[in-house]
C-alpha cells in the first residue's frame, strides 16, 4: 500500500482508561479478562508502532476519504437563525463515521495475528463498515444482528453479504442492537483464541470505550481546526446523536479542555421520555451494568435491563457509554432527548433544505438543534454522523402508515 | 438470625456429603413457574443433592448458553421477579445450602449492601456472580463478608498463574472452576485439559474446589467427581425442569447422585 505523504496519527499516551470516574470496569465473564489484558496490552503496542499509525492513517485518508469536510450549511443555518456546521461523517466512505474505529480495530486484529472477526451491528452502518475493513484485510467477518433491525435495515444486511461477511440472524428479546452486543460477546467468550470482537461503539468492558474514542476522535481532531480557520473562533456550542455514543465522543474528545464551548448530546426519546418508551439511559437512566461496563442504563427496580425504544436503530439501545456517563455527571456534557416524530421532521426538512439526506440517528441531532436556536452570535458545529439512505425505506413507511392512521 | 452463617454451611456440605463429590444442581427461579421451581429444588433434595445452585433469571445473561438463557427469558415472561425467586430461596434453605446464581446488575442494584441483605435474609449460603471477576468484586465481597455470606470466585481454564493465585486467596465457600471456555451449555464430553485446570485452581486455595459448565450425564459427572470436591449440573437440570418438571429432576438428580456415590 502506498503512503504518499499521509502521517500518522497521534495517539494518546499511557494505558487506556479503564474507568471513567465510578463509571466503566470489566463486568464480564472471568474467561474473558485474558483477552482484555492481551487486547489492552496489543493496543498500547500499537500505538507506539509508527507502521500501524501510518497504515492507519494511510487507509482513512485514501480508502475511507478522511479527512471529511466541515460545511457551512448556508439554508439550514438561515432556517435555524444562527450559523450551523456539519461535519460530513456521511461522506466517509460506507457511509458513516463507524468506519474509522472499524479500519483501526480490524489492523489491530490482524497484527494480533486473529484471523476472524465478530461485530454486532443496529443500524447496520457498523456491521458494513467492518465488514467492508474485513474485506480490505481478508479477513473472515461474522456480524450479528437483531432480526427486527434486520427487516428495518434490509440494504445495509445485502450490503454486508455482498462483502463476504455471514450476517447471523438474532432472535431474542427486542430482536434489536442490545441482544446483538450480547450474542457477540458470548461468541468472544468460546472463540477468544482466534477472533477478535470489533465493538461497534464507545461502550463494552475496558479497554473497549478507550480504544472506540481513540479510534473515532479523528472526527473532533479534524473538525476543530476546520472550525477555527472557518471562523476564526472556537464554536459556541457542538452537538452530536447518542446511541452507544461513539460519534459524540469522537467529537466531543478534541473539545473537552475548551470550557468555553457547550458540548450536547442528544438521544433517543422514542414516543417521549414521560411515555418509558425511549432511550435516553443518559437523560433519564440509573446506574447499572451492561454489556461488561458500568454506566447509564435503562432498567427496572430490580435490576432487570428495559428494552429500548426509537425509530433510529443505531439509538436503540438501553445503555451509553462509559465515558459519557461521567461527563454527564461531571456536568462537562448536556443530554438531550429527541422524540421519534420531531427526529422524523427533521430528517424530512434537512433533506429539502440542503440536499443532505440525514441518518435518522443525526437527525436527533438536528431537531434538537433546530428547537433550540441559543443565543449570543456565535456558530454551532453538528457531526452530521452519516447519510440517510438506509433510512428511506423505514421513514416512507412510518410516513404511510401516519397518513393511514389519520 | 439463627443457626450457622451461610460460609459454615457450605463447608459443612462440602465436608459431609459421603460421596466423591459434592453434588450441586443449578435450577432457574421461577422456571417454568415459581412453584414448580421450587417443587424442583424440593426435589433435588430429596435425590440426594448436597447444595443447590439457584438461578435469579436475567434479561442480558451473557455467560449462560441458550438453554439456560431461554429458561430465564421464560421466568421472567411469566413474571417471575427477584423477590419471588427469593422466596423459593428462603424455602429450601430449610433443606438444603443455597448458592445464588444473580447477575452482576441484580447484586450491585441498586448498591451490593441492599442486595447481600435481601440474600441474606432470604437464608442464602452463597452468591455467584458469573460477571464479577476479580478486580470488580471487592465491593460486593465486603458485603458478603459482613452478612456472612460467601461470594464464590470463579476461576476459568485460561486464568493466567499470578491472577488464580489472587483468585484463590479471595475466594470464599469454593472456587467456581468454569471447565472450559465458552458458555453454559451440554457438551458431547469433558475438556481433555480439565484435570490439569482443576490442578492449578486446587493450588490456588485451601477451600473446596467445585467445577461446572458442559457437564450433563452421569459419566461426565462421575468422571468430574474424579477431579474434584464438587460437580454442578445446570443445563441438563433446567431442560428436565422444562421437559418433566420436578419428578423428571428429582430422576435426574438421583442419577448423578448414585454416579457419584
Amino acid at each position: 500500500m502506498t503512503a504518499t505523504g499521509a502521517q500518522p496519527r497521534p495517539m494518546a499516551a499511557g494505558p487506556p482508561e479503564r474507568r471513567f470516574g465510578p463509571y466503566g470496569g470489566r463486568y464480564v465473564p472471568e474467561t474473558l479478562v485474558p483477552a482484555l489484558d492481551e487486547l489492552e496490552r496489543e493496543w498500547m503496542a500499537a500505538r507506539e508502532d509508527p507502521s500501524f499509525g501510518l497504515e492507519l492513517s494511510t487507509l482513512l485518508r485514501d480508502y475511507a476519504g478522511r479527512p471529511t469536510p466541515l460545511y457551512r450549511a448556508r439554508r439550514l443555518s438561515e432556517a435555524a437563525g444562527r450559523t450551523v456546521y456539519l461535519k460530513r461523517e456521511d461522506l466517509l466512505h460506507t457511509g458513516a463515521h463507524k468506519l474509522s474505529n472499524a479500519l483501526g480495530q480490524t489492523l489491530l486484529a490482524h497484527r494480533m495475528g486473529k484471523r476472524r472477526i465478530i461485530a454486532e451491528t443496529g443500524a447496520g452502518q457498523h456491521g458494513v463498515a467492518t465488514a467492508t475493513a474485513c474485506a480490505l484485510l481478508d479477513l473472515e467477518c461474522v456480524v450479528y444482528m437483531g432480526t427486527e433491525d434486520m427487516r428495518r435495515q434490509r440494504p445495509n444486511v445485502e450490503r454486508m453479504r455482498l462483502l463476504g461477511a455471514h450476517v447471523a440472524p438474532v432472535d431474542v428479546g427486542a430482536r434489536t442492537l442490545k441482544e446483538a452486543v450480547s450474542a457477540a460477546i458470548r461468541d468472544w467468550v468460546a472463540e477468544s483464541d482466534t477472533t477478535h470482537y470489533v465493538i461497534g461503539s464507545a461502550v463494552g468492558p475496558a479497554p473497549f470505550p478507550a480504544i472506540v474514542r481513540e479510534l473515532v476522535r479523528v472526527i473532533g481532531d479534524e473538525a476543530r481546526p476546520q472550525a477555527l480557520e472557518a471562523e476564526g473562533a472556537l464554536p459556541d456550542r457542538v452537538i452530536a446523536c447518542v446511541g452507544g455514543g461513539s460519534n459524540a465522543i469522537g467529537t466531543f474528545a478534541a473539545f473537552l479542555d475548551d470550557a468555553e464551548v457547550e458540548l450536547v448530546g442528544v438521544e433517543a426519546g422514542g414516543e417521549g421520555v414521560e411515555s418509558g418508551r425511549h432511550g435516553a439511559p443518559l437523560a433519564t437512566g440509573a446506574r447499572g451494568v451492561l454489556h461488561g461496563a458500568l454506566s447509564a442504563v435503562l432498567q427496572d427496580a430490580d435490576g432487570q435491563i428495559v428494552e429500548a425504544h426509537s425509530i433510529s436503530a443505531g439509538l436503540d439501545y438501553p445503555g451509553s457509554g462509559p465515558q459519557h456517563a461521567h461527563l454527564r455527571d461531571t456536568g462537562r456534557v448536556r443530554y438531550e432527548a429527541v422524540t421519534d416524530a420531531d427526529a422524523l421532521a427533521a430528517f424530512r426538512r434537512v433533506s429539502a433544505l440542503e440536499g443532505i439526506i440525514p441518518a435518522l440517528e443525526p437527525a436527533h441531532a438536528l431537531a434538537w438543534l433546530m428547537a433550540h436556536p441559543g443565543t449570543g452570535g456565535g456558530y454551532d458545529l453538528l457531526t452530521l454522523s452519516g447519510r440517510g439512505d438506509k433510512d428511506l425505506a423505514e421513514v416512507l413507511g412510518v410516513s404511510d402508515e401516519h397518513r393511514h392512521a389519520g | 438470625m439463627s443457626g450457622p452463617d451461610g460460609v459454615t454451611r457450605i463447608a459443612a456440605a462440602f465436608a459431609g456429603h459421603g460421596r466423591r463429590a459434592a453434588l450441586m444442581p443449578y435450577l432457574m427461579g421461577g422456571f417454568p413457574d415459581v412453584e414448580t421451581s421450587r417443587l424442583a429444588g424440593e426435589a433435588c433434595a430429596d435425590a440426594g443433592a448436597d447444595l443447590i445452585e439457584l438461578g435469579i433469571p436475567f434479561s442480558d445473561p451473557l455467560a449462560d448458553g441458550p438453554a439456560i438463557h431461554a429458561a430465564a427469558t421464560r421466568a421472567l415472561a411469566a413474571g417471575a421477579t427477584v423477590g419471588e425467586v427469593l422466596g423459593v430461596c428462603r424455602s429450601l434453605s430449610e433443606r438444603l445450602p443455597i448458592v445464588l446464581f444473580a447477575y452482576a446488575n441484580l447484586a450491585l442494584s441498586p448498591a451490593p449492601e441492599a442486595f447481600v441483605e435481601r440474600a441474606r435474609d432470604a437464608g442464602a449460603a452463597g452468591l455467584i456472580v458469573p460477571d464479577l471477576p476479580h478486580e470488580e468484586s471487592e465491593p460486593l465481597r465486603e458485603a458478603c463478608d459482613a452478612a456472612g455470606l460467601a461470594l464464590v470466585a470463579l476461576a476459568a481454564p485460561n486464568t493466567p498463574a499470578e491472577r488464580m493465585a489472587a483468585i484463590g486467596a479471595s475466594a470464599r465457600g469454593f472456587v467456581y472452576t468454569v471447565s472450559l471456555a465458552g458458555t453454559t451449555g451440554e457438551r458431547g464430553a469433558l475438556p481433555e485439559d480439565l484435570a490439569g485446570t482443576l490442578a492449578r485452581v486446587r493450588a490456588s486455595t485451601d477451600l473446596p474446589v467445585a467445577v461446572g459448565f458442559g457437564i450433563s450425564t452421569a459419566r461426565q459427572a462421575g468422571e468430574a467427581a474424579d477431579m474434584a470436591d464438587g460437580v454442578i449440573v445446570g443445563s441438563r437440570v433446567v431442560r428436565a425442569a422444562g421437559e418433566g418438571g420436578p419428578d423428571a429432576v428429582g430422576a435426574l438428580v438421583a442419577d448423578l447422585a448414585e454416579a457419584l456415590a
